[in-house]
């Protein structure tokens, strides 16, 4: 039986490339906290209280940690059996760290990701609805226009200020970004040829929108989908951090500040791992739509 | 057009206030008057004064300025990056290109605030506030060339294989001067555009940063550590001039990106 052509570019192409990805940027991650200034300082050598053999055994630790390549393969070795390390600062199992904080981050992801790309559709049918886009492009343009020019600290600073949830910020921080792609997208899908005759015949806008232009935009639209993952998982560091949420993007703030290596590699391969999947994933389904078995 | 017309001056505006105003204020960004706390706006200081003392008007023209001339010069590195490691192996083609490639891919995989969050927290926090502001928009130039570089990778790709270089190959052409006499020129809009779009961005990182206590260090100011008083803010209402750096932040981005539109247009 033979291979379906988007399967065998998954297995032979995206795959090793993906699973590189992920494990040069654990690598990378492992690197740039290695060479960092002061890494070898550890803050607990200073406490009085500690005997000889506590320092000498902070210091063992210290020293396995030194070979970053040595400390990343046996780090990886140690993931693959369930073992993810403990945090230097936090002095709890990885694992659970981040067991205990991925749900808050999933959550405040799928919240924003649904508002965002509701909103999006929702305004860009609207837009693409003849009698209505003037009154809709105007407002929408400006108004994403103004959110592209905060931070995305400054909003979720915002979002606390007036007592509104967390994934709203999100959302504003996201909804400019994915609204202008997909506002293109459909505006030039608009303007082919079968979407003009579909409207020449009289459909409906809705009719239009839904059998016509979005099924002819998918394959784009699932990128940015894909994007639009990867966007939100760095805007939710911000946000968490100062949101006081304590999910994933909190943790890598927390981690990076305390240069808590073993928390810093679990956390940004999962960050990678994430971005990986979502665009990988985005692109692996548009290519099966396009090509059914 | 004429709404790109007014970006470009508002957007010269402030750069010129920024760079002329330090030199013509009366006060020092970080000079603290204990007499005068947390004043209103007055005729002595036009902004009030912050927690510590210091006369707000001229924390945010030194603010504006770091950030104004340093987001460009941090962009100028970037794009020096993007130069060398995209356009480059883009051009040499085979193993350096592949490389190149996959470099670039993975430096767009992580995001890019968690990569500056890392990059950041990894190199000295109790550094002087100027070697912090060094340090803070070098870190942005040096990881901010993946996006631009990607580009020139292509852009470099399809020159090589064009009749014009291999005329320049056929003429004697070749290494260095190619790449200078042939390449460059041509990958000069590019360069100019993805530098424009840059500078924007990198404004707003650093503001990103200095709110998570990772940018510029007390007492210079910059856009992104003048922002940092929000937190102290209560509510919306309590004290609007502490919202002014973050309007003229608004004001600088949206200018520079209707400007950088224009560009866009004019190409």
């Amino acid at each position: 039986m033979r291979m379906p052509g988007w399967l065998r570019g998954l297995v032979l192409h995206r795959l090793p490339l993906a699973v590189a990805t992920v494990l040069a940027g654990g690598l990378l991650s492992a690197s740039l906290v290695r060479y960092a200034p002061g890494f070898a300082t550890d803050e607990r050598l200073l406490d009085a209280r500690l005997s000889d053999e506590s320092r000498d055994s902070i210091r063992t630790a210290a020293s396995a940690e030194q070979d970053v390549v040595k400390y990343y393969l046996g780090s990886l070795q140690r993931a693959l059996h369930g073992d993810l390390g403990t945090s230097r600062s936090m002095n709890r199992p990885v694992r659970e760290l981040v067991a205990e904080r991925s749900g808050v981050t999933l959550a405040l992801l799928a919240r924003a990701l649904s508002l965002v790309w509701f909103a999006t559709l929702l305004l860009a049918f609207l837009a693409s609805s003849s009698s209505r886009s003037r009154w809709v492009e105007g407002p929408v343009t400006l108004l994403s226009g103004a959110l592209l020019c905060l931070p995305a600290a400054v909003m979720a600073l915002l979002c606390v200020l007036l007592n509104q949830p967390a994934y709203l910020a999100l959302a504003l921080i996201l909804f400019p970004k994915v609204y202008r792609y997909a506002a293109t997208l459909i505006a030039n899908t608009r303007e082919m040829p079968h979407v003009v005759t579909a409207r020449a015949k009289g459909l409906s806008p809705a009719r239009v929108f839904f059998w016509h232009i979005l099924p002819a935009a998918n394959r784009e639209l699932l990128a940015l989908a894909g994007i639009s993952i990867s966007l939100a998982i760095g805007a939710a560091i911000p946000v968490e951090a100062l949101c006081s949420l304590p999910g994933l993007g909190q943790l890598a703030w927390q981690s990076a500040l305390g240069r808590d290596l073993p928390v810093l590699i679990t956390v940004a391969t999962l960050i990678i791992v994430c971005v990986v999947l979502a665009n990988s994933g985005a692109d692996v389904l548009a290519g099966a739509k396009e090509q059914p078995a | 057009m004429k709404h790109q017309t007014i970006a470009v001056v508002i957007a010269a505006v402030i750069t010129l206030a920024s760079v002329l105003g330090p030199m013509l204020a009366d006060f020092s960004y970080a000079r603290q008057e204990r007499n005068h706390i947390a004043e209103a706006p007055s005729a002595q200081h036009w902004l009030g004064t912050d927690d510590l003392g210091r006369d707000r008007l001229a924390r945010l023209l030194y603010g504006v300025r770091n950030s104004v001339l340093l987001a460009p010069v941090a962009a100028l590195l970037s794009m020096l990056l993007a130069f060398l490691l995209g356009a480059v192996p883009g051009f040499a083609g085979g193993v350096w290109e592949q490389t190149a490639k996959s470099a670039i891919d993975l430096f767009l995989a992580i995001p890019w605030l968690f990569l500056l969050l890392i990059v950041r927290a990894m190199l000295p926090l109790n550094t002087s506030p100027e070697v912090s502001a060094l340090i803070t928009f070098a870190v942005l130039g040096a990881m901010g060339w993946a996006a631009a570089a990607r580009m020139l990778l292509a852009r470099a790709r399809s020159l090589r294989q064009s009749d014009m270089i291999v005329l320049a190959r056929a003429t004697g052409s070749a290494g260095a001067r190619l790449l200078r006499k042939q390449v460059l020129p041509n990958l000069r809009p590019i360069l100019i555009a993805q530098f424009w779009v840059t500078v924007p961005l990198f404004i707003l990182s650093e503001a990103n940063l200095s709110m998570l206590g990772l940018g510029v260090s007390e007492p210079m100011p910059s856009l992104g550590a003048l922002l940092r008083e929000l937190e102290s803010v209560l509510s919306l209402r309590a004290d609007p001039v502490r919202f002014i750096p973050l309007l003229m932040l608004v004001l600088l981005i949206s200018s520079l990106q209707i400007a950088v539109s224009d560009r866009e247009v004019i190409r």
